[in-house]
Order: C-alpha cells, then sequence, then structure tokens
C-alpha cells in the first residue's frame, strides 16, 4: 500500500462522513461494491457467469497470467461445472511437457485433466524479462490477495451477521480491469506504464486487458443472442467472478456446511440451555449447600 | 487437590484395585465432580472451560494439519493451498486452526480482565495467576510461530521483524538471531524450526494448564463478590452445576467461532498473507496479528530499539508481579468504585493501543501511542500500589449467600446496593 491509499484510508477512517470524493482527491477510490451472487451467508456461484469468465481468461489473461489450478476442477462441484468430457478435451488442446522417459529424455504431451493449466512463460525469469522486468501475478489467489482498507467503522461492520462484507478483493480485481483511464492533468505516466484509477499509485505495467465491446464472443442462447451484454464491464464482472471462485473453489461447500453447523449448534445449545436452567433450579431460593464442605484454605 | 480428602468411593472391585494402585478417579472425581464451586459464578467464569475447548481443538486441527503440511521455504506456501483445495475438508481444518487461534485470544483475553476486574490474581492465588501469564507468553510464542508457517509475504516480514528484535539485546543479541534463523536470514533452516516449535509448544502449554488447574482446585475459585466461600451453603458441586453450565457457554462459544470460519474466514488475516514469501520485496506495511497489535504499540512506542523491546516485553511481565503491585485487600472491583473506573480507563487504553499497532508509525500515531503506554504501564506501577492505600472500599457482603439472596429479592436488603446488584447484572 502507498502512502497515498494510507491518506485515503486514514481520511477514512477518521472523518466518518468524507465522501469517496474527498479521498479520491487524495490518492486511490475505493473500489465500488459489487453485487455478486456468492456474496451472503447463502451465496453461491452462477455456473454460466463462471465458465463466461474461464472464456475471458483465456482470451484476454492466458497469454500473460498463469492460472495454476488442474483442469479437472474445472469440472469439480461448485465451480464452473463443465462436463468432465469437455474438461478432457479442453486439457488435450494444450502441450505440457512431461518425464524424464524410460531413455532420460523429457517429452511433450497432450495435457490430462490432473495437469495443471500450463503457462505461457517456462519460469517466472523468462516472464519478467518478456514484461518490462516483472513477471505478471500468478492468478489463482489474486482475489483473496488484494484488498483495500475500509476504515473504521466500516470494517467492523464487515465481519458481522447480515452486513458481512468479504469481497474486498473481487470488488478489488473488476474496478482494476475496467479502471484504466487517461491520465489526469498534470500527470506523467513512464514509459511502459499505463495510468488506472485504482491501482494503488495509478501506474500499473498491465496494458489494459479488456479493449472493447465485442472483444470476447459470449456462447449464444437460444434466441442466437448472449443471454448477457458483450462489453467490457460485463467481462470484467465474470473473470473476477471466475477468479474468486479460483481462489476459494470451496466456497459453496463452505457456506452450506456452515449454514448446517449453525443450525445444530443452535438446536443442542438450546437443549443445554434448558439442561442447564433444570440443573440449576435445583439450587432454588433457599440455601442448600453442601453438607460437609469445608471451607477453603486461607482467605487472604 | 491434596487440600481437600476425595469423597470418590470406587464402587466395583476392579475400580477398587485400580484406585488403590493409581488414584486416579478420585483425583478426577475431587477436582471435576465434587470441586466445590462458588453459587455466584458469572459467565465470564466459563473461559477457562472454553479455553480448554481451544486448545484442544487447535491441538486436533493442528496435527491433522502437520499430516499434510511441508514446512520447507519452497514448498510450504504451496502444500498450504494444496490444503485447501485437494484435502478432503483441508480448507475446514485450516480455517478452523487460523480462525481458531484468534478464538483462542479472545477467550483469552477475556479470562485475563475478567481476572484483573474481580481481583483473581489476589492471595492466595497469585501462583495460579503468574501459570495463566506463562501460558499467555507460551501463546504468544506459538501463535507468532504459527503465521510464519503459510510462508506468505505477511508470515515472512513479520518473522523478519519479531525476530530481528532480539538482536537488540546486548552481547548476546546477534547470536540468538542466528540460532532462531538457523542462519543469517529468515529462510528455510528458519521455517523448518518454527514449525517443529509450533508443534512442541502446545503440548507444553498443555502441561501448565494442568499445574494451573491444580493451582486453582488448591485455592479455589473466586466469585464476583471476592468473598471466599465460608460454609458449604455458598457453593455448589461442580458437577453437574458448573459442568452443565461450562458446556452450555462453550457451545455458545463455538456458534461465535463457526461464524468466523464459514462465513468470514479471512476477516481476521491479511491478504498480503496470500502472495508468497518474496525476500526481495517489502510489503508497504507489515502488520501483526490484531491479538500482538497493542503490544506491538507499545514496541513502536519507544524510539529507541533495546528501549521498545524492553517495553514491549515489560508489558507482559508487569503482569505476573500484579499480585504485589495492586496493595487493595478488596479483591472484586464491584466493592472498589475507584479502582473500577481505573480499570475501564484501562480497557480503553489496551483497545486504542490495539487500534494505533494496526497504524503506521508516524505523527499523531506516535504521540498517542506514547501516552497510552505511559498509562499502561502508570496504571501498573503507580495507580495500583496507590489506589489500595488511598481507595475507600464498599461495605463487603459477609457471604456469598447473602448476595444471592438479596439479588434475588431486587438488590438492597441491607447491602450496599452496588454490591448486591453487580453480580447478577455481569452474567
Amino acid at each position: 500500500m502507498t502512502s497515498r491509499r494510507f491518506v485515503a484510508a486514514l481520511a477514512l477512517g477518521f472523518g466518518l462522513a468524507l465522501s469517496q470524493a474527498a479521498s479520491a482527491a487524495e490518492g486511490t477510490p475505493q473500489p465500488p461494491r459489487q453485487s455478486w451472487t456468492f456474496s451472503g451467508i447463502s451465496g453461491t456461484f452462477d455456473r454460466a457467469q463462471l465458465q463466461r469468465g474461464f472464456k475471458v481468461y483465456r482470451e484476454a489473461c492466458q497469454a500473460c497470467h498463469q492460472l495454476k489450478i488442474p483442469f479437472r476442477t474445472l469440472a469439480q462441484n461448485g465451480g464452473p461445472q463443465f462436463s468432465t468430457a469437455q474438461v478432457t478435451a479442453l486439457a488435450a488442446e494444450y502441450k505440457v511437457q512431461d518425464g524424464p522417459n524410460d531413455a532420460g529424455d523429457m517429452f511433450e504431451r497432450p495435457a490430462r485433466p490432473a495437469d495443471n493449466l500450463p503457462w505461457t512463460f517456462p519460469n517466472e525469469n523468462a516472464a519478467a524479462a518478456a514484461n518490462g522486468g516483472k513477471a505478471p501475478p500468478p492468478l489463482q489467489l489474486i482475489a483473496k490477495a488484494r484488498g483495500f482498507e475500509r476504515g473504521f467503522p466500516w470494517f467492523v461492520f464487515d465481519a458481522m451477521p447480515f452486513l458481512s462484507y468479504q469481497e474486498h478483493g473481487v470488488d478489488y480485481v473488476k474496478a482494476l480491469l475496467v479502471g484504466y483511464e487517461e491520465p489526469p492533468a498534470g500527470v506523467t505516466v513512464p514509459p511502459g506504464g499505463h495510468y488506472n484509477k485504482y491501482f494503488p499509485g495509478h501506474v500499473i505495467a498491465m496494458p489494459k486487458p479488456l479493449n472493447s465491446d465485442g472483444q470476447i464472443e459470449y456462447p449464444k442462447g437460444p434466441d442466437g443472442k448472449s443471454p448477457v451484454p458483450e462489453t467490457v464491464d460485463q467481462y470484467a464482472r465474470d473473470v473476477s467472478a471466475f477468479l474468486m471462485w479460483a481462489a476459494e473453489p470451496h466456497l459453496e461447500q463452505r457456506k452450506r456446511t456452515g449454514f448446517m453447523a449453525l443450525i445444530f449448534l443452535a438446536v443442542l445449545g438450546a437443549g443445554m440451555w434448558y439442561a442447564k436452567k433444570k440443573v440449576w433450579a435445583k439450587v432454588g431460593g433457599e440455601a442448600e449447600g453442601l453438607p460437609g464442605t469445608a471451607p477453603l484454605g486461607p482467605t487472604g | 487437590m491434596s487440600q481437600h480428602a476425595t469423597t470418590y468411593v470406587p464402587k466395583s472391585a476392579a475400580a477398587k484395585w485400580f484406585e488403590s494402585r493409581l488414584p486416579i478417579a478420585g483425583l478426577v472425581h475431587s477436582s471435576f465432580v465434587a470441586f466445590p464451586v462458588p453459587r455466584n459464578l458469572t459467565y465470564f467464569w466459563t473461559f477457562g472451560a472454553i479455553l480448554i475447548f481451544m486448545l484442544g481443538a487447535q491441538i486436533v486441527t493442528g496435527v491433522w494439519l502437520a499430516m499434510h503440511y511441508v514446512p520447507e521455504a519452497t514448498r510450504a506456501f504451496e502444500s498450504v493451498e494444496h490444503i485447501m483445495r485437494d484435502v478432503n475438508y483441508g480448507w475446514l481444518l485450516r480455517y478452523l486452526h487460523a480462525n481458531g487461534a484468534s478464538m483462542f485470544f479472545i477467550a483469552v483475553y477475556i479470562h485475563i480482565f475478567r481476572g484483573m476486574y474481580y481481583g483473581s490474581y489476589k492471595a492466595p492465588r497469585e501462583i495460579l495467576w503468574i501459570l495463566g501469564v506463562i501460558i499467555f507468553l507460551l501463546m504468544m510464542a506459538t501463535a507468532f510461530m504459527g503465521y510464519v508457517l503459510p510462508w506468505g509475504q505477511m508470515s515472512f516480514w513479520g518473522a523478519t521483524v519479531i525476530t530481528n528484535l532480539f538482536s537488540a539485546i546486548p552481547l548476546v543479541g546477534d547470536t540468538i538471531v542466528s540460532l532462531l534463523w538457523g542462519g543469517y536470514s529468515v529462510g528455510s533452516p528458519t521455517l523448518n524450526r518454527f514449525f517443529a516449535l509450533h508443534y512442541l509448544l502446545p503440548f507444553m502449554i498443555a502441561g501448565v494448564v494442568v499445574l494451573h488447574v491444580w493451582a486453582l482446585h488448591v485455592v479455589g475459585q473466586n466469585n464476583p463478590t471476592g468473598v471466599p466461600i465460608k460454609s458449604g451453603k455458598d457453593a455448589v458441586p461442580f458437577t453437574p452445576y458448573a459442568t452443565i453450565k461450562d458446556l452450555f457457554a462453550t457451545i455458545v462459544f463455538v456458534m461465535f467461532f463457526a461464524w468466523w470460519v464459514f462465513f468470514v474466514p479471512n476477516y481476521l488475516g491479511h491478504a498480503d498473507n496470500y502472495i508468497p514469501a518474496n525476500p526481495a520485496v517489502t510489503p508497504a506495511h507489515i502488520v501483526p496479528e490484531w491479538y500482538f497489535l497493542p503490544f506491538y504499540a507499545i514496541l513502536r512506542a519507544i524510539p529507541d530499539k533495546l528501549g521498545g523491546v524492553l517495553a514491549m516485553g515489560g508489558a507482559i511481565v508487569v503482569l505476573a508481579f500484579l499480585p504485589w503491585l495492586d496493595t487493595s485487600r478488596v479483591r472484586s472491583a464491584n466493592y472498589r468504585p475507584l479502582y473500577r473506573q481505573f480499570f475501564w480507563a484501562f480497557c480503553v487504553v489496551c483497545v486504542l493501543l490495539g487500534w494505533l499497532g494496526a497504524k503506521p508509525a508516524e505523527g499523531g500515531y506516535v504521540i498517542a501511542s506514547r501516552i497510552c503506554t505511559a498509562w499502561y504501564f502508570i496504571h501498573f506501577l503507580v495507580v495500583l500500589p496507590l489506589l489500595g492505600l488511598f481507595e475507600t472500599p464498599k461495605p463487603l457482603p459477609s457471604s456469598i449467600l447473602e448476595t444471592v439472596h438479596a439479588g434475588r429479592k431486587g438488590g438492597g436488603a441491607g447491602l450496599p446496593v452496588g454490591a448486591a446488584a453487580e453480580p447478577s447484572i455481569k452474567g
């Protein structure tokens, strides 16, 4: 976090009424809060959205960014849930290095569902060399590895039931993808840099990945049209949701298990409360202490 | 346990045979069945049971995690991701363990502040209290080393900052740091020894907990009045009364715990710790876990490195001397009107220190940290010794039973109003 973001966070922390505009003037604005299907205590992923998001990743991100997850997870419950056949076919489109074989040689073979999605670059140094000195970050955890400070008192509310807000990372990713702008007057962007409203410090090495509406073709519905608009904003939303799933593939199972756990505990707790009341009722109004209990030792 | 002869009578021949060779059933009986418990305890007295539960939960989830975790710098981060993605219910184990650490500290802070409010550290409970301080220190060491294990950016840089503190110690500082690191910088040997110690320390905690419970059962529990048990009428047997109450409180606490684990599991962590450790890139803002923030604020409040380390250490060590720093003969703050105000002021200072610990060490934050740090020590070293001399406590009830009856009749009944009403409100 840069000092500018600090100033922004502090301004928010102190002056509760300071609006986003005020902090935006100081530094980085807060990413706008999106509505996601996977937020809240019963949130689930939208399969179609995850599938579209994966398509956006393949066409707009994969050339530079690694996504280190096995192909098979794309068919897993709680994810995009492509069919096993689709995933096997998809994996076979990629070549991976394997070996050494019995002759001691490395060899290439088509990828299998158990393999990780391959990366364009053989290693991080190669990626750095091809990208102006710094490797593009891997994306499998990006939605959990980014965030922003909300300041007091919001950070307190963010943990509370019904108010909980856990989507800082994915909101940031979405905002970043659509945050490219012309630099304001007086701001010079160094060569190789790009101006982004939401990036801390504003100068980001990544060129604008989603450039124009219609850039990525979405699957068509029965009426021959895509059910969602083929716009930059929608691409950014879909790929962000997909990256959230990639970072937290068991999110649905977690929330479902949590719901059942809380119900179980509530029932058990209610029973225990009743038992406790029953037991303590015996102590009653009048003393019926323990016969034979001696006073305890020294009393200081 | 040696103080009161056990009332346990083995029934079967086998039990008699066993008891005459190893009287462990009698020991358990006198400690957890017949043990007299003050009948006016509030729910603040259930945190001991909750803490034992948390220690057990951390050990169980931790042992399971250790079956999948790899303590090696190039593979640790990946192995944690493997647990999160591919191990059956691995995400649950890890979120339970990571959030469990925070829950453990929430419970222990409530437990400690309850002890401070009701004067539970006073004679004859000094050793009990000091054992508690030792447990707290061991917990801090365990939690710190545990946070290093995922080997993310905050793990690595937190470890670097904290281990570097030891270099401030004159003469032996550098040697200690090399020993901690297992080399000349934080790296794989550091991770490996931290893992070994992180596995070891909880069992040491368990050992000290046994001593803590033993000491408790010799001197008996304090209670909201601070007046000791004077007759059997003041007490109820541990089982079923305390057992059922502790069980109920633990379930409620587990519900609270479950909320964090299942619905906001990353709230108490830091996003940077999902970035693999990189010695070449320093995060803009290195912050410890929330439970260390007050001590971190004290560390940074002192402009001198050694001074800061001493102040931070002193902030914990001073707790061990609390039984002698507090000169008042009255235990419970319910009967100490001045102390009660100072107690709440102290709580506010601790929360403020926690907030300041998360803020950058600059400008007004530094000044505020210094004022709060000064007050932290003044509270222990000046206020507590003097209060005992100058404060006029309210009259104490003659027995626990008296307050129980007075409370049930709606307060009053020949007692100071606050004295009688308070304990029942506190629950």
